[in-house]
């Protein structure tokens, strides 16, 4: 028994069990870990059968994509001619067709823009002085200054008008909310009455109310003489109502910004004015670009109200092509499109939105 | 120059001496611009010969509203027409806020559960609702809403006495009968017995530390004493029955197309957002938090109830008051779809009589109310989940 | 603060608003101010066909249009010279009383109320309507008193749903109103079988029932509940101006009555020998200075839009077939009976 030498022999290994084989596993622990978790999947994936396949047949496979209405109606599925024959009028609006490169080109230009702020070529001070000088030149463009053609703004209208309004208002908003914010936190007790009173008096009503007095009473509080149009009473009304929005996300990064910064500064010599455009306002707008992208976003989806005062925006052009009596019945394809619109232009913002986020509030923009 | 003042006053140096001087100025400038706007605001109107002053509350109305709360018909005042707006508006807010909530608790819950279909699927949901505008959401809704219903003569009749058609939802209406008085006393005296037990099995539980189950029992308490009260008050309640006749049921009680759009889209709206607020509030709870009382044996309820809850509502609760405040607001977008709130019949008001001052500025001072109620009572909740906290 | 900031941005604006609101009270008049801009700014319609509506290429057309046009070319000599401003319902009024636009020609009753109370005064009716009801044929109701418990759709803002009320009252009907804020979204709702009824201007039924699939599905019930006279409006309190707009529809309504039109309008001003003609078309006598203008006033009014009877015909016949009926001149049975140019 003594001189008998132990060999040491390893069973055979077994299979893993089946909870660590990838698929499976990621199914057991994602969608059937319990009882509860296997009905909850089972459930939803009954109520995704019974609706999706039909709308991405409705969407996709039975739709039409070229003919006219006629072809459409054969084919029941979605009737994409409709938006393309409505494409320019829920772009530009009554925008003059002749004239309609003014507008193409601003957007183009608009797009690129994005496109460099988005891939983070443009930066700093260039960054900023090209989203304002931006809007300016497409604006003399559009509007038709220096001799062009001009183009009174009772004829500009669809997806143009939203981001006109949207853009302007976020513009000029910023810096007024900055300058509130500044009123409101660093303010002897007079200036800070006064910002808390405008921004707690704006915040609280609905923007639609603000539009009705800007297109509405506006006139009446104003001098008889000076006159101004619809389209500017409203923008005002936005960018108030903005600013005061603004003013609230900036005060949040005025507080996030230590005292020893202003100290260190003053006491360096530079002058308090100095101080606060130079080394307290940067920062706290660094702290708050998130959030700034989230009130951007809400600007825009905001601007839809302005059919309730009398201006044909984005949403505005889409139901009146959706009663035009050449195509009847094809509703659902252009509140569709204007979902995919709206929907596509606030998800590329509150994906930058993200994205500033991850690179944090120290990272150089 | 008065940003100078603004960091002296902040930072510890001394406040130079102008400051009052030029706050005073500052002043003086915004009362001269307001008396300014004022005084213009006054000579325009007399000029054009629109009244002023609010005397045309108690003239006729004479429009017609088609959804009220209260009995109302057009020959009211305009002060009363514009109570029933007031009232719509706050019916739809206060139901929203209520729906809203359970809808934007599911959703955030969904969205950190560990089922990846269900979380995908709540991603989705408030990926794509908070980035579309309400006022398409309700379009959507209320078009959606009135193609899928039928007209009432082919009414979608649900259970005897509720119906669904394109002129919205419609139910029996309870009618107070003989005894409701005494079966109304009952159940109050239920729900204080109920609450009693209640309070005393925390109390009994801090005392001898054994589990008394009071909340169910208080329940159980209300519910077997109502249902004695009622059968003992032999039938309080009896329910008028809608019946079609003509173009559309009469009687009942009815949810028109519009309310029910609204509230829909206020509700799907919102919930997007209250979710997130519940799923930020939900991952700000470190997990070794719930690790820890679940090695602890601590039950899954409780943990739920007692550890993640009071720290997550740390976070959501602030953000969702301002989404409720906002809901509020949102609410005057009735006017694009038909439902008679304060903001659309204000509107008409101001189409009639042209005093749009005096509306604008009930408008103001309603909206202004309804939000200091809501941060007031969102305070007082708050500051229970921040005890609950320690 | 914000206010401050303004006022530190806008240091001269401001200054400049106070003087100007000093002087407010002695405006020169809107005739001058016209001339000094070069154009007539008029509140129009955000879309009423046969009324104002503008077209494909953004050419604003209909009857409300053209009197835009047809003051225009009185004024400035050309008819081309308007600056059109699309108005809400609600701003129809407010808009004319605060000066934003010169007139409104914008499908609006003359009320007592308006005329009295809101700051504006009307001019001349160009349009005598009525409101009525469309239903569809399949609900079988061939008289509005019928709609008892009916559904009816309908725009705010107007006098529509005041004279809903009074019918409903006056005939003890109960209705049921939804109330929408514009036209469009009360005849989709209309349309997708929300109502059992839509009310409205009869003249805009028909344009509406002329826009839906199968017009025929869809009847005018014969019932008129309300008198609309739609006039152009001016601001109360400048009554040179308020002569003018008025003047200019009664010479197209009295060019069509003297067989004015604007094929011939140059002809007649040169040769016609009927007094009354060669006082309009200021061949004798200076009616046009009477109000400011120039004597031609009418001959450059005609040529911009021709007389009434072609406006109506080419906006409101051609288009949406609408019979002259009570919108005929008073020598063939209708209302239209234009005061005496001299």
């Amino acid at each position: 028994m003594a001189d008998k030498t132990l060999t040491f022999k390893p069973s055979a290994a077994r299979p893993a069990p089946s909870t660590q084989i990838k698929a499976l596993a990621w199914l057991r622990s994602n969608l059937f870990g319990s009882w509860f978790d296997t009905l909850i999947t089972l459930l939803i994936s009954a109520i995704l059968i019974s609706f999706v396949p039909d709308l991405l047949k409705w969407l996709f496979i039975d739709a039409t994509y070229s003919g006219d209405d006629a072809i459409c109606r054969i084919n029941g599925g979605a009737c994409w001619p409709f938006i393309g024959d409505k494409f320019q009028v829920l772009m530009i609006g009554v925008y003059p067709q002749d004239l309609a490169w003014r507008p193409a080109v601003s957007a183009i230009a608009l797009i690129l823009l994005a496109y460099l702020t988005y891939s983070n070529r443009l930066r700093g001070a260039v960054l900023i002085a090209a989203w304002f000088i931006l809007p300016i030149i497409a604006l003399f463009l559009i509007r038709g200054s220096f001799g062009m053609q001009s183009v009174d703004q009772s004829s500009w209208g669809g997806l143009m008008l939203s981001i006109m309004l949207a853009l302007v208002g976020v513009i000029v908003s910023i810096p007024c909310g900055v300058m509130l914010a500044l009123g409101r936190h660093y303010g002897s007790p007079v200036t800070k009455v006064l910002c808390v009173t405008f921004i707690e008096l704006l915040r609280g009503v609905p923007l639609i109310t603000i539009l009705f007095m800007a297109s509405v009473m506006m006139p009446l509080f104003l001098p008889a003489e000076l006159v101004i149009n619809n389209l500017l009473r409203i923008q005002i009304g936005m960018i108030l109502f903005s600013s005061a929005y603004m003013a609230e996300v900036v005060r949040g990064g005025l507080q996030a910004i230590l005292k020893g910064q202003a100290e260190a500064s003053l006491s360096l010599g530079v002058s308090p004015a100095k101080t606060v455009a130079m080394i307290i306002v940067p920062q706290a707008l660094r702290h708050v670009l998130p959030p700034l992208v989230g009130r951007c976003i809400a600007l825009f989806k905001d601007t839809s109200l302005v059919i309730i005062v009398g201006l044909l925006d984005f949403l505005g052009m889409i139901k009146g092509a959706a009663l035009d009596t050449a195509w009847l019945g094809f509703q659902a394809e252009a509140y569709v499109f204007a979902a995919f619109v709206y929907w596509a232009v606030c998800y590329s913002l509150s994906l930058y939105g993200r994205k500033l986020e991850q690179r944090g509030p120290q990272s150089n923009r | 120059m008065s940003k100078q003042k603004r960091i002296a006053s902040k930072t510890p140096f001394a406040p130079k001496i102008g400051s009052i001087v030029l706050q005073t100025i500052i002043l003086g400038i915004v009362l001269a611009i307001a008396y300014l706007l004022f005084a213009n605001t006054q000579q325009n109107l007399s000029a054009k010969g629109i009244k002023s002053g609010f005397d045309f509350l108690w003239e006729e109305a004479g429009l017609p509203i088609g959804d009220t709360l209260i009995e109302y018909n057009p020959s009211r005042g305009y002060g009363y027409a514009f109570l029933v707006g007031i009232l719509n508006t706050l019916l739809v807010s206060f139901l929203a806020i209520i729906f809203a909530t359970i809808l934007g608790v599911l959703v955030g819950v969904s969205r950190v559960s560990n089922n990846w279909l269900l979380s995908k699927c709540a991603a989705i949901y408030v990926e794509t609702l908070r980035n579309l505008p309400l006022l398409l959401t309700l379009f959507f809704v209320y078009t959606v809403v009135l193609a899928a219903l039928p007209h009432p003569k082919e009414a979608i009749e649900i259970a005897q006495g509720y119906y669904l058609s394109n002129r919205g939802v419609y139910l029996p209406r309870p009618i107070a009968q003989q005894g409701f008085g005494i079966f109304l006393s009952a159940v109050a005296v239920a729900l204080g017995v109920g609450l009693f037990f209640w309070r005393w099995s925390i109390q009994y539980k801090h005392r001898t530390g054994r589990t008394v189950s009071g909340f169910w029992g208080g329940f159980a308490i209300v519910v077997v004493i109502s249902s004695l009260a009622y059968l003992a008050a032999g039938n309080p309640v009896s329910s008028e029955l809608p019946i079609y006749k003509g173009f559309n049921f009469r009687g009942g009680l009815s949810l028109k197309p519009e309310f029910t759009a609204l509230l829909v889209g206020l509700v799907i709206y919102t919930a997007a957002f209250i979710g997130e607020n519940v799923r930020s509030g939900i991952q700000s709870v470190h997990a070794g938090q719930i690790e820890a009382a679940n090695a602890l044996g601590v039950p899954r309820g409780v943990v739920v109830r007692k550890v993640l809850l009071p720290q997550a509502l740390r976070v959501t609760i602030p953000a969702t008051t301002n989404d409720y405040a906002s809901l509020v607001k949102n609410s005057s977008l009735a006017v694009a779809i038909g439902y008679p709130d304060m903001v659309s019949i204000g509107g008409t008001i101001i189409g009639q009589n042209g005093q749009a001052v005096e509306i604008i500025a009930m408008w103001m001072a309603i909206y202004l109310t309804i939000n200091l109620v809501i941060s007031f009572v969102m305070n007082i909740v708050n500051s229970r989940a921040q005890i609950a906290e320690r | 603060m914000r206010e401050f900031k303004m006022f530190k941005n806008m240091k001269y604006t401001a200054v400049a608003a106070c003087a100007l609101g000093a002087t407010s009270g002695l405006s020169a008049g809107t005739l001058d101010d016209v001339k000094a801009a070069g154009e007539l700014a008029c509140g129009v319609s955000e879309g009423v066909s046969g009324f104002s509506n503008p077209n494909s290429d953004g050419v604003w057309e209909g009857l409300d249009s053209d009197v835009c046009r047809a003051v225009a070319a009185a004024v400035l000599g050309d008819g081309d010279a308007v600056r059109f401003v699309p108005l809400a319902s609600k701003q129809k009024v407010l808009a004319v009383s605060s000066g934003q636009v010169d007139m409104t020609s914008r499908t609006t009753t003359w009320t007592m109320k308006r005329d009295s109370a809101e700051g504006v005064d009307f001019t001349a009716v160009v349009f005598y309507d009525g409101q009525g009801f469309m239903t569809s044929t399949q609900i079988g109701v061939s008289s509005a008193k019928e709609l008892d418990g009916a559904t009816v759709c309908l725009t705010t803002g107007t006098t529509t749903e005041l004279n809903l009320a009074d019918f409903a009252r006056a005939n003890n009907l109960s209705i049921e109103p939804v109330v929408f804020e514009g036209k469009r979204e009360a005849v989709e709702a209309y349309a997708s079988g929300r109502c059992d009824a839509l009310t409205t201007d009869s003249s805009q039924l028909a344009s509406f029932r002329a826009g839906f699939a199968d017009p025929s599905q869809h009847v005018v019930l014969p019932e008129i509940i309300s008198k609309e006279p739609l006039a152009p409006l001016v601001a109360h309190g400048d009554n040179q101006w308020k002569d003018i707009v008025t003047w200019v529809v009664y010479g197209l309504i009295s060019a069509e009555e003297l067989g004015v039109t604007q094929e011939n309008v140059a002809d007649m001003a040169a040769n016609s020998g009927n007094p009354s003609v060669q006082r309009m078309l200021g061949s004798s006598g200076n009616t046009g200075g009477m109000i400011g203008l120039e004597s031609d006033w009418m001959v450059n009014a005609i040529t911009a839009v021709g007389n009434y009877g072609e406006i109506y015909k080419r906006n409101l016949t051609d288009t949406l077939g609408l019979e002259r009926g009570v919108n005929a001149q008073w020598t063939d049975g209708g209302l239209l009976y234009a005061m005496p140019i001299r």
